[in-house]
């Protein structure tokens, strides 16, 4: 008796409709994929029960952990304005390079006479580097407060905004760094800021 | 499919030779792996959760500003943030009132601003005001837990203020500095 033979499916599957679909899922990430400043030193952000996002764009953030104050601010054009409005002030020369470099950098905590040097650093290096925040002392080498009413001024110029001024603090972080950084906050009259946290987990009883 | 149909229609009458045409068929399979590494990749990386910003206000510094009025003493609060997790809150003046050291969190602070809230408003018909003093012995994370407290106890108006000395006394006396 002849065997009855099964005859056997070709085993390629139709993969033009999973490509599509994995290249449209992928599209919709990269485009809403935004590139994460990795903080140069670990922040601990607190918890609250606040739902309310921190806005997208026109924020300038102060990053405080281990006594020392980091300075973000959102924009490329800003961030070159500021520069050379701090150059001027602080009689420092940038080059076009330094400038770009510096437009570059989204977060930042080295004093005025260290900028340069730490601009040449490429960003392996500049992980490396152990930035030792910007002075912020109350008395005379205030560079922390010049850096925000710089920055407060380029944004003004360029894009005729203010900035929304938020803390990222740490923590464990001691309150009289805090302290001192409202301190200047409130001496330029903002009085008005924003303290980063994040969701608390639920269930924690 | 992603074919295309290559069989010539009709038979092979006309002696022509056809050439035969290749499929047009591509295997995707690598293609779509590719896609799916790169949409594991950028699904990590996103952060999905974004920071929230709590915003705070804080009292105008200026020291021309004559409008200030007075708040009652009994409806005043006044909160200490001192050292290892710690806080001294009391009603009123200092010194006249004797204060209470408590934890943070739902069982400690919440409780006791919903009571006092409810007293006050009871006994003088208007809001507790709290004063948020934090010692410098206190961090960061206790200045934004006690923020979290007013807002989730819906207290209207409070402020962070500097510390007196005789509070830290206070403080140093009950051991939370």
């Amino acid at each position: 008796m002849p065997r009855v033979k099964v005859q056997r499916k070709s085993t390629a599957i139709d993969m033009t409709a999973m490509c599509d679909v994995a290249f449209l899922l992928l599209t919709f990430f990269i485009l809403t994929a935004k590139p994460r400043t990795e903080d140069p030193v670990p922040v601990d952000i607190p918890a609250s029960s606040i739902t309310q996002p921190i806005p997208d764009d026109n924020v300038l953030m102060l990053t405080v952990a281990e006594q020392k104050v980091f300075f973000t601010v959102d924009g490329n054009d800003i961030r070159k304005q500021t520069l050379n409005q701090m150059g001027d002030k602080y009689g420092v020369k940038f080059t076009p390079e330094e400038q770009t470099k510096f437009s570059g950098t989204p977060i930042f905590g080295v004093p005025m006479n260290q900028l340069k040097q730490f601009l040449q650093l490429d960003a392996a290096q500049k992980k490396e580097y152990k930035q030792p925040g910007i002075p912020n002392d109350t008395t005379a080498n205030n560079e922390l407060a010049d850096w925000i009413r710089e920055a407060r001024k380029a944004d003004v110029a360029l894009h005729n905004k203010a900035l929304r001024i938020s803390i990222k603090g740490d923590n464990k972080e001691e309150y009289p760094t805090i302290k001192k950084v409202i301190g200047i906050l409130q001496k330029q009259k903002i009085n008005k800021f924003s303290l980063i946290t994040t969701i608390r987990a639920e269930a924690k009883k | 499919m992603a074919e295309l149909d290559t069989s010539s229609g009709g038979g092979k009458k006309g002696g022509k030779v056809r050439s035969k045409k290749a499929s047009t068929r591509v295997d995707l399979t690598a293609m779509v792996d590719l896609a799916f590494l790169l949409i594991t990749f950028f699904m990590l990386t996103t952060t999905l959760s974004k920071p929230k910003a709590m915003d705070v206000a804080m009292p105008d510094k200026d020291e021309k500003t004559q409008d200030q009025k007075p708040v009652a003493a009994s409806r005043s609060m006044t909160i200490l943030l001192g050292a290892n997790n710690k806080l001294e809150w009391f009603i009123g003046e200092p010194g006249k009132s004797q204060p209470t050291t408590e934890g943070y969190g739902k069982d400690g602070l919440r409780k006791t601003l919903i009571e006092k809230g409810k007293e006050v408003q009871q006994s003088t018909g208007k809001f507790l005001v709290v004063l948020i003093k934090p010692s410098d012995k206190s961090n960061y994370k206790n200045l934004v837990d006690v923020l979290d407290e007013m807002k989730i106890t819906n207290i209207q108006s409070y402020a962070i203020v500097d510390i007196l000395p005789s509070e830290i006394e206070l403080l140093k006396r009950d051991g939370n500095y």
